[in-house]
């Protein structure tokens, strides 16, 4: 493709784009989008629960042996003269031996040695073994032409036409339906599968409705998304929602959400240039917003994550300056250099400076003629800070019996985290045993 | 040479081979991530290979191996890298981030082949299922078995497939105990200055080789299969380490020649027309092969696991059978009939010639029958002494226990510190001796 036909390209979809999503161009696209967004929502809801029950690579092993079902649903319907291509045959077909591979990966888990991740892979790559046989004897058996069954496995080539759409969504409400009925079981099950099971909750029962939802989403998903990115559905909208929050049921909304998302954006995009195929498109939004979510959630992200860690590492290290500067103040009453306290406490001075400047920034340390010196509330604060590593060291060597000189190291990653309350009780404590005197202690 | 011996070694040779040498190579490695709980590892590899072909031909323009073999390692060993990231940075459950880093890696892949296929034919279908039945030979007549003309006519796939079965079985004859050691104990084998991370790159780099050069021949499924079924097989017939590793190879040899045959020729023995995907049998065979090992393996089948518990169980049943007889027996007249659960074993008892008497009434021990329910006795009662004395249970507490342990432990042994051994339970009652020694009178009185 040239940059000119690209450019001429995206330029002329980007009307129809919009068109497309604000739901104007026409019924069918309407439903296209309704029933792609019911599936991704219904995927992100259900794959949630998979998630927890720390069962995602299930629906892989669940989604392959879907395969050997459909082929024979083929054959079968073929032989008995019904319409061997019509999507409801085909589908019970895939759920049935879905249905079997997970029973087998329970049987053999359940019934021998061999352990859940070596049984998916047996399953996946049996079943799927067993599907590509049947797909290549297909076209000797029957004269009726079976193009189209490839598209079960790497979704659909093209956008996504209406009639199929009607069932898929079809599906995915039923599934919505299905999970709000069975949201507090599913919730206790996954939180805590013991205290159900303690409670009185058919666990066994649960689980087994949690496959059957799974299964429910996975044939939905076949014919647009394929068996082999169904499960980027199942497990990409809870992983990403898994970084937004803590709490179950935002993070059940979080998913639904980003699964729903995932759909109506794929099918719009894949409807905007039609011969993007729609399945991959999908799971590549949802992958997309994997990484956004994995990079900028507040909660749990990446970027958050690394910034409070960034806080608290300066703080930390503040407080070990600040120490530093207090224990010298006797000896150095016009302050210390920058290479004298990196020194100190073990910094590169690259290292110190940033500190350093966190600490004036505070008002807490100032510079004068390349000395620092603590400001008054730097010397409360050096005090604070040096009189719970004492306090704490003291702690140590009285309760928990740790020889004095084991006690400093332990001592710096404690101090900075001590509350007032535990200060108190630790001086009522040390004081009561007529411990030595503390620097800053309040009478 | 007959025309059927020709055939044979222009069309089924080669890719015989190739299957074999793949299962091989595959089948050895895959013992390790069995144990590691890495079997998924291929499959995510397999799957993520995808789009480095893709990419490596949009890039090149070419379709020749020294382009795509390149490009897909590359993206096997990407997708194992943000597999680690999303897995540390984003704590993601392992199995999670696995299935969200391949099944992306496997949406691109088919987004940039849809690109691509405009321009030209490239095959999704052959990284699924491989092109066995493509690698024919056309051996150089008149040369030589072991000639280098006919040696450079084997096909490119078949020789690198040699070159990766020959690194799997070195680098396993090599680090045999360093790997042993980490699959095991990861922990053990660091603190004994083993670098358990760098053998667990090794073998994820080999898998990785071995995925990719197998791929392009035998398809990501026939990988799959072989990195986890031979090895699970193996594992349910033999306890040990070394003979597990021989077992799955000759079963991985052994189901994908088996697997070839059964695509190539039995259609056609059916009276069916044709053959089918050969890959694809294979990995049914090595499912059959699993199947059948779990459920007959002597030592961990079902059926012999089913059978140890009916024994076990039965043993328990006469022993609690003889063990309650002989309690009425030491109770004189009198006691209470015996429980219909008991004499439910009175049957078998009397076949094994331990009671006697009319199917009808309560059984009575035979000579034979009294020995050895003095035994159960004696078990149970030093048990409830063991309890009491030494673990420091209430005596109105052991019966339950004992009743379990007395069919299965021994408690004499002296490591249980019984010395002397009592002659009287918790309860008062006489322990009966061993032996013929008179019960209870050969040893002095407890404390």
């Amino acid at each position: 493709m040239t940059p000119a036909g690209a450019g001429q390209a995206s330029g002329a979809s980007l009307a129809e784009l919009a068109d497309i999503l604000l739901l104007r161009s026409g019924v069918n696209a309407a439903n296209v989008l309704l029933g792609a967004t019911l599936l991704g929502c219904a995927a992100g809801l259900v794959g949630a629960f998979a998630l927890l029950r720390k069962r995602s690579l299930m629906t892989d092993a669940l989604a392959h042996a879907t395969l050997p079902g459909i082929c024979a649903a083929f054959l079968i319907a073929d032989s008995v003269g019904l319409a061997a291509k019509s999507l409801p045959i085909l589908l019970a077909g895939a759920a049935a031996t879905g249905v079997l591979g997970v029973l087998a990966v329970q049987l053999i888990v359940g019934r021998t040695r061999v352990r859940e991740d070596a049984a998916i892979g047996i399953v996946l790559s049996v079943f799927f073994g067993a599907g590509v046989v049947l797909l290549s004897a297909i076209p000797r058996l029957t004269p009726t032409p079976s193009g189209g069954l490839n598209s079960f496995i790497y979704g659909q080539a093209a956008a996504l036409q209406r009639g199929e759409v009607v069932l898929i969504g079809a599906i995915g409400a039923g599934v919505l339906g299905a999970t709000a009925l069975l949201l507090k079981p599913l919730a206790l099950v996954s939180f805590n599968d013991a205290f159900a099971q303690s409670l009185g909750w058919p666990v066994r029962w649960i689980d087994l409705a949690l496959m059957a939802l799974v299964v429910l989403v996975t044939i939905a998903g076949l014919q647009s998304v394929g068996l082999i990115m169904i499960v980027a559905l199942l497990i990409i909208p809870p992983a990403a929602a898994r970084f937004w929050t803590d709490r179950l049921w935002r993070m059940l909304l979080a998913s639904a959400v980003i699964g729903g998302l995932s759909g109506y954006a794929g099918a719009t995009l894949s409807a905007a240039a039609p011969n993007k195929p729609a399945g991959a498109v999908i799971v590549l939004t949802a992958g997309a917003l994997f990484g956004a979510s994995m990079l900028l959630a507040p909660r749990r992200g990446v970027a958050a994550e690394g910034l409070r860690r960034l806080a608290l590492h300066l703080r930390v290290a503040g407080d070990h300056m600040l120490e530093a500067l207090h224990d010298a103040a006797p000896d150095h009453p016009r302050g210390l250099p920058l290479a004298a306290l990196a020194r100190a406490r073990g910094l590169s001075a690259l290292h110190a400076r940033p500190v350093l400047a966190v600490l004036r920034a505070r008002a807490l340390v100032s510079r004068s003629g390349g000395l620092f010196v603590l400001t008054a509330r730097g010397r409360a604060e050096g005090a604070r800070v040096s009189r719970n590593h004492r306090l704490w060291a003291e702690y140590l060597v009285t309760h928990a019996e740790v020889a004095r000189t084991h006690v400093d190291w332990s001592a710096d990653q404690v101090e900075h985290v001590l509350s007032e309350e535990l200060v108190a009780a630790l001086e009522q404590s040390i004081h009561s045993r007529g411990g030595t005197r503390l620097p800053g202690a309040t009478p | 040479m007959s025309g059927g011996a020709q055939a044979f070694l222009m069309l089924d040779l080669m890719p015989l081979s190739a299957a074999v040498l793949a299962a091989l190579g595959c089948g050895l490695l895959g013992n390790f991530l069995v144990l590691r709980r890495q079997s998924l590892l291929g499959d995510a590899i397999s799957h993520s290979v995808l789009p480095g072909i893709v990419v490596a031909f949009l890039v090149t323009g070419s379709r020749s191996p020294a382009v795509m073999l390149p490009g897909a390692a590359g993206a096997g060993l990407l997708s194992v890298l943000l597999t680690d990231l999303v897995r540390r940075i984003g704590r993601v459950e392992p199995g999670a981030a696995m299935g969200v880093v391949f099944s992306l890696f496997f949406a691109a892949g088919v987004y940039l082949m849809q690109q691509a296929a405009r321009n030209v034919d490239l095959d999704a279908d052959c990284v699924l299922y491989g092109q066995l039945e493509t690698l024919f030979w056309t051996r150089p007549s008149g040369a030589g078995l072991l000639s280098a003309a006919t040696l450079a006519s084997v096909p490119r796939q078949v020789t690198t497939l040699v070159i990766v079965a020959a690194c799997a079985v070195g680098f396993i004859a090599l680090l045999y105990k360093e790997l042993r050691l980490t699959s095991f104990d990861p922990d053990l084998a660091t603190s004994l200055g083993f670098r358990a991370g760098w053998v667990g790159a090794m073998l994820l780099a080999l898998v990785a080789a071995a995925t990719v050069a197998s791929f392009e021949a035998v398809g990501s499924i026939l990988v799959v299969a072989m990195l986890i079924c031979p090895a699970a097989t193996a594992r349910l017939l033999t306890d040990r380490m070394d003979r597990q590793l021989v077992l799955s190879g000759l079963i991985a040899g052994a189901t994908a020649a088996a697997g070839y045959f059964a695509g190539t020729r039995l259609p056609g023995a059916l009276g069916l027309p044709g053959a089918v995907n050969a890959a694809g049998a294979i990995a049914v065979v090595a499912g059959l092969a699993f199947a059948l090992a779990a459920v007959a393996s002597p030592s961990h089948g079902i059926v012999a696991r089913a059978l140890r518990r009916q024994a076990l169980s039965r043993r328990i049943a006469v022993e609690d059978l003889l063990g309650a007889l002989y309690r009425r027996a030491e109770a004189g007249p009198g006691a209470a009939p015996l429980a219909a659960r008991l004499l439910r074993a009175a049957p078998l008892a009397r076949r094994l010639g331990l009671v006697a008497g009319a199917p009808a009434q309560t059984p009575s021990l035979t000579e034979k029958g009294e020995t050895a329910a003095r035994a159960i006795v004696r078990r149970h009662r030093l048990w409830e002494a063991y309890l009491v004395e030494r673990a420091g249970m209430l005596p109105d507490h052991v019966h339950e226990p004992a009743e379990a342990l007395e069919h299965v432990l021994d408690a004499e042994s002296p490591g249980l510190g019984l010395d002397p051994l009592p002659v009287v339970d918790p309860q008062g009652k006489r322990i009966p001796g061993d032996g013929g020694a008179p019960p209870g009178q050969a040893r002095s009185k407890p404390s």
